[in-house]
């Protein structure tokens, strides 16, 4: 079987799995979604046995240390068929309960809708609409990566309203995730199978084989890029992360600063006053921060960011990677911020807001940093990934003056004077631009930060203003988008400046949405992603 | 105060079922400030003062004074009988203070409450739903009728009492919070009815 005849099966199987009827998942998924209990249970008898063991091959005599040993009672009393029956039993029975579960754990996926059921005694049904659908997430935890297993998550707009197909394949994971997207922007049907006979597999290095050899390879490939039909496609991360950024910029961060400070402190107090009782509060600290600093540093070690032609892709992890496909118009508002020892390298760092949200702290884990560390070059790349129709030459020159020093004439409307007293040093950077697709919202003169909202993706926008800011004729503004890290307000603006910024944007708001077709992203032939796709295939 | 006045001109009225405009129709234009007025406008804020787009902002039932009164009165009841608990358990007269206090601080507030009720507004303009709250701590907030995911009406044990409703809208983002009390049940029905057609008809994805 040759790789190109391979990736094409894997497409047909995955076409094939989304037909809409019925289908089961992998066979191994009730023994990987319970792998870390199998794995512990299993481990736990080999070390409790594992001189017995050793004693059973090698051939010496039993010691028999003392009684109480409930294996030295059933050796003694002759039960050793019995005990034997007894664990086959309980064996044939958990394999029972495995199979079952399989057995009624399937998922459908239809034009217009994905939907999962599962459960022996509860049962559960989940469904999502395909036009909801705000990214998709290819897992792969550690263990299942050892099985070339995958899960797949369809992210559906709102909290933790994620429908879950976990485990399958690798192949069919990748696979499944271009049919889905390819189902949910819309393309119509005889112009993609168009598509896809003219399209070709990409050449692949066929001197491997086997099935070892084939598991090493997808461990260590990024994804399966092999079932995208368009070689020009596969994709190419805009940003290459180097180990000693990533490396100075976790140490320059203000988490890690923050946390070494704190840490000292601890050390310090503890010492001086004898304090130990102290060091009983750093050490939990010192884990849990401590890690979670660690396993941002490991999982942003192998990031990629990359356009497909169902979005941007971008990854994670070392160990367990996540893959996750944000079609376009997904992203409802992006923040480029610098925390203050970045300065001096010219380092930022980008996180985003998006309508789903999944709480799980494993390998799957929602990407809100879309960008971990970039230079201000890598910054646009990213920009221009994400939001292709907003990042003009206009744009972009006030993006450029969004990220630098306020100067005068820089195309935002900032704060004026008298709001020194609420913005003592960022009152000249603290201010807005409004443009046609766009709003962004400038901020901080210690710790410097650029918001962008898409008007298409805003839900709402206020005004405020309470007793102190009337004198000064200062007033709030803040633009809803949905929850996230990023909250896009602004403060301190001149009453005027404020009043022009909530008309103009509630003007456009509408305008925009109504004006937007994201939600079936490639059913318009003019937007650009469906040129995109069409370009490759050609 | 100019924006109070406003919001209390008589023209305001609570619109009945069929007097509910559509958005369509160009609003009546009220009197245009002339555009220098402005500026010095802007210290009372009012981002409508000079749109001339302008509908007349509609008020809330005067009956919702009530509501929000006795609500304001009841707090301050309780709160005034929790401050005062130090006193009776110590004896010390001094600590009479803090439930003094809390008691002018309730009953201050409660004499803002009718011109609070009547500083809450809102208008149906063409595309958007706009609200207004407040004097002291002003909000406008307006939201498009296709960002709208579901509008909910909620009545309390007072507002059944005078037979209100408060409507509330809800979009994908949690701090919209737009909430408009104290509005008339077959109005707030009639108001429901009208903001889920008109979200219909201008739908839009998140």
């Amino acid at each position: 079987m040759t790789d190109r005849a391979g990736a094409r099966r894997f497409v047909r199987e995955a076409e094939n799995l989304a037909d809409g009827e019925w289908h089961r998942l992998h066979p191994a998924t009730p023994l990987l979604r319970g792998g870390f209990a199998f794995v512990a249970i299993v481990g736990f008898v080999i070390a409790n046995l594992r001189e017995r063991i050793l004693d059973f091959f090698v051939g010496g005599r039993p010691a028999y240390a003392g009684g109480g040993d409930p294996l030295d009672l059933i050796v003694e009393r002759g039960l050793i068929p019995l005990a034997l029956l007894a664990v086959l039993v309980i064996l044939l029975i958990v394999i029972a309960i495995f199979w079952l579960s399989w057995r009624v754990h399937s998922f459908r996926i239809t034009d217009e809708l994905v939907e999962v059921r599962s459960g022996i005694l509860f049962r559960t049904n989940r469904r999502g609409r395909l036009d909801r659908i705000q990214g998709i997430n290819v897992g792969r935890p550690l263990f299942a990566r050892l099985f070339g297993a995958a899960r797949l998550d369809i992210n559906v707009a709102g909290h933790d309203a994620n429908v879950q197909l976990a485990y399958l394949s690798g192949r069919n994971a990748d696979a499944l995730r271009h049919v889905i997207l390819k189902l949910a922007s819309g393309t119509r049907d005889a112009e993609s199978r168009a598509r896809d006979a003219g399209a070709t597999a990409p050449e692949h290095d066929g001197s491997l084989g086997g099935i070892v050899s084939q598991r090493a390879r997808e461990f260590l490939a990024p994804e399966y890029s092999a079932v995208h039909r368009d070689a020009e496609l596969a994709p190419t991360s805009v940003v290459a992360m180097h180990t000693g950024r990533l490396l100075g910029a976790t140490v320059l961060h203000d988490r890690t600063v923050i946390f070494v400070l704190l840490v000292i402190t601890g050390i310090v107090l503890a010492s001086l006053a004898h304090a130990f009782f102290v060091l009983f509060g750093v050490v939990p600290l010192l884990f849990g921060v401590g890690s979670q600093i660690v396993r941002r540093f490991s999982r942003s070690l192998r990031y990629t960011i990359a356009a497909t032609p169902d979005g941007v892709r971008v990854g994670y992890g070392l160990l367990s990677t996540s893959n996750e496909t944000l079609p376009p118009g997904r992203i409802h508002s992006i923040e480029i911020q610098q925390p203050l020892l970045w300065r001096p390298a010219g380092w930022w760092e980008v996180r985003i807001n998006l309508a789903a949200h999944s709480d799980r702290q494993e390998g799957g884990r929602r990407t809100s940093t879309i960008l971990p560390v970039g230079s201000r070059a890598e910054v646009f790349a990213v920009l221009e990934l994400v939001f292709p129709e907003i990042v003009d030459a206009g744009v972009r020159a006030h993006l450029e003056a969004g990220l630098s020093r306020a100067t005068p004439g820089d195309g935002f409307t900032t704060s004026p004077r008298r709001a020194v007293v609420l913005r003592w040093f960022s009152w000249r950077r603290n201010g807005f631009t409004l443009e046609p697709a766009a709003v962004l919202l400038r901020r901080g003169a210690i710790w410097r930060s650029l918001v962008l909202v898409p008007t298409a993706r805003m839900q709402s926008v206020s005004l405020h203003q309470g007793p102190l800011l009337r004198m000064l004729r200062l007033a709030d503004v803040h633009v809803h988008t949905v929850t996230g890290p990023i909250r896009a307000t602004l403060g301190a603006l001149d009453a005027a400046d404020a009043t022009r910024f909530f008309r103009e944007v509630a003007a456009s708001g509408v305008v925009a949405a109504a004006a937007d077709r994201s939600h079936r992203w490639a059913a318009h032939p003019a937007t650009p992603t469906s040129r995109t796709l069409s370009g490759g295939a050609a | 105060m100019t924006t109070i006045t406003r919001i209390a001109a008589p023209s305001a009225c609570i619109c009945s079922v069929d007097a509910v405009t559509d958005p369509q129709t160009p609003p009546v234009t009220p009197p245009v400030a002339p555009p220098a007025a402005a500026s010095s406008a802007s210290r009372l804020l009012d981002p409508f003062a000079v749109d001339p787009a302008l509908g007349e902002w509609r008020r809330v039932s005067s009956r919702y004074l009530w509501v929000d009164l006795l609500g304001g009165l009841f707090g301050t009841v309780v709160f005034t009988a929790i401050s005062s608990i130090p006193f009776w358990l110590s004896g010390v007269v001094w600590l009479l203070v803090i439930p003094a206090v809390v008691l002018v601080t309730g009953l201050i507030i409660a004499a803002f409450v009718p011109r609070r009720v009547r500083a809450i507004g809102y208008q149906l303009r063409a595309d958007d739903f706009l609200v207004r709250r407040g004097i002291m701590f002003q909000r406008f907030a307006a939201v498009p009728y296709g960002r709208m995911q579901l509008v909910d009406i909620n009545r309390g044990p007072l507002d059944r009492a005078l037979g209100l409703a408060e409507l509330k809208l809800v979009t994908a983002a949690s701090a919209s919070n737009v909430a408009v009390p104290g509005l008339p049940m077959a109005d707030a029905e009639a108001l429901r009815d009208r903001l889920v057609e008109l979200a219909e008809s201008r739908r839009a994805g998140l």
